[in-house]
């Protein structure tokens, strides 16, 4: 992973605190250039959160700061203290499955699975700020979600299923 | 501390005084890309995220005032019928994540000829207001933007707001690239009608080193149209077209060829103009 300072020049490191699945979590001299998606893997033991383009185009490190849908390659973990993080591993109590992550199970959603934490995270985005998303606007959420096994097919079907079991849990 | 984390514009100040070597950071999705594949270390920041002065934006009667850090989400959602032009570029810039992180004037500080919002913003005759220490300075984004990623903003000063005038008019924006989602324009082009001034605008971008304004084709189409039907013949608007293909100064690059973006911005432009005329 290139989100390493440079053994010459890596003399600029500062220390803070990132709050992340609502725990406070130290960060100590790292470089001040590193991602979050460096810190929350390399440095806090979240892999959840994958690495694959380092440059916002591809979403497999989405996560939500301060409840909004970013990249976390794109984020200066430095510039996230003092934000609320939310990682994949924090969108249920450790072990469990949301929802949404049953349904892809369900629907055989999933092929090589590199994507899936970041879609997970997206799609969670999408349907808890709008219930009532259409296929249009899953297609429009998860624009930046790069998946080049599945064709979407089921990770459409896995959105469906989704919306009409928090449907019927409204009503 | 390296990485400054502000609230106020003054604690902005203060930390360019403390770290006069600091990179700004908006949404961070140009600097961390430069950052990430090595290109650039900063050797300090100056985060202007958490700014109170720097967030959201004010519509005026006669004007909208986008401050720096207002997103491309906020633009997208919130903006459609003030400036629908500039909603529609919002729609197309990067990914749902990209517009929740990124800021308009983060694209203007990065001043990318690709910078999505700029083309719009130009046609728009929108104004920047630099902020220092000293007080203030305002500029049209033509005399700001210098060059390739080149802007006139001094050392110590930072973008604050961007004014940009309410028209009476259809605002179009068209972008060609290799999908619609997710992708760096090839052309880009912005067109803005200002009934009231009868006066027809058009900005391009991805096609010179910075953000253009094709006004020997706006001239000539202002004096073509006729205002109170809000039509052209065909023969002036395929006239537009090849005006404004006349304005570009493309190069050739991994995204497109230059004769191939001379094409499209042909395309492009008469096809914002067409949209914007009766039928």
């Amino acid at each position: 992973m290139s989100t390493q300072p440079d053994p010459g020049t890596g003399q600029a490191t500062d220390s803070y605190t990132l709050s992340v699945n609502g725990a406070d979590r130290e960060v100590t001299d790292a470089w001040i250039g590193e991602s979050l998606l460096y810190v929350l893997r390399e440095r806090l033991g979240l892999p959840g959160s994958k690495n694959a383009c380092e440059q916002g185009e591809c979403g497999s490190c989405s996560v939500l700061l301060d409840g909004a849908l970013v990249a976390s390659c794109c984020v200066m973990a430095a510039d996230a203290a003092g934000s609320d993080v939310r990682t994949v591993e924090g969108l249920s109590p450790a072990g469990e499955l949301t929802d949404v992550q049953r349904a892809f199970v369900e629907q055989g959603a999933v092929q090589c699975g590199f994507c899936i934490p970041g879609m997970i995270v997206a799609m969670h985005d999408l349907l808890d700020r709008r219930p009532d998303a259409d296929e249009l606007a899953l297609r429009e959420a998860i624009s930046g979600n790069l998946c080049r096994c599945t064709g979407y097919g089921r990770i459409f079907a896995a959105f469906h299923a989704v919306k009409e079991e928090r449907a019927r849990a409204r009503t | 501390m390296l990485v400054a984390r502000p609230t106020t514009l003054a604690g902005v100040f203060d930390a360019l005084d403390e770290l006069p070597d600091a990179h700004l950071l908006a949404g961070g999705t140009d600097l961390m890309v430069e950052v990430n594949f090595g290109h650039r270390q900063p050797p300090s920041v100056v985060a202007l995220r958490r700014v109170e002065e720097l967030r959201g934006y004010d519509v005026l009667a006669d004007e909208v005032v986008l401050r720096a850090g207002v997103t491309w989400t906020e633009v997208e959602h919130d903006l459609v019928e003030v400036l629908p032009g500039l909603a529609a570029a919002a729609r197309t810039v990067g990914s749902p994540q990209m517009r929740n992180a990124g800021t308009v004037g983060g694209n203007i500080g990065t001043a990318s000829p690709a910078g999505d919002g700029l083309p719009v913003l130009g046609a728009l005759d929108a104004t920047v207001v630099l902020a220092s220490r000293d007080g203030e300075r305002r500029l049209p984004l033509a005399e700001l933007i210098t060059g390739v990623k080149q802007t006139v903003i001094a050392p110590g000063e930072v973008i604050r707001e961007i004014r940009v005038p309410r028209l009476d008019g259809p605002q179009q924006f068209l972008k060609v690239g290799t999908r619609n989602a997710m992708v760096i324009s090839i052309v880009v082009c912005g067109l803005a009608v200002d009934r009231a001034g009868r006066s027809v605008r058009l900005g391009l971008g991805s096609v010179a080193p910075r953000p253009l304004r094709a006004t020997a084709a706006e001239e000539f189409i202002a004096g073509a149209i006729d205002w109170d039907a809000m039509t052209a013949p065909p023969d002036a608007v395929r006239r537009f077209g090849e005006l404004a293909r006349e304005a570009a100064t493309p190069i050739s690059d991994q995204r497109g060829t230059a004769s191939f973006r001379r094409h499209a911005v042909g395309v492009v432009a008469t096809r914002a103009l067409t949209r914007s005329l009766a039928a």
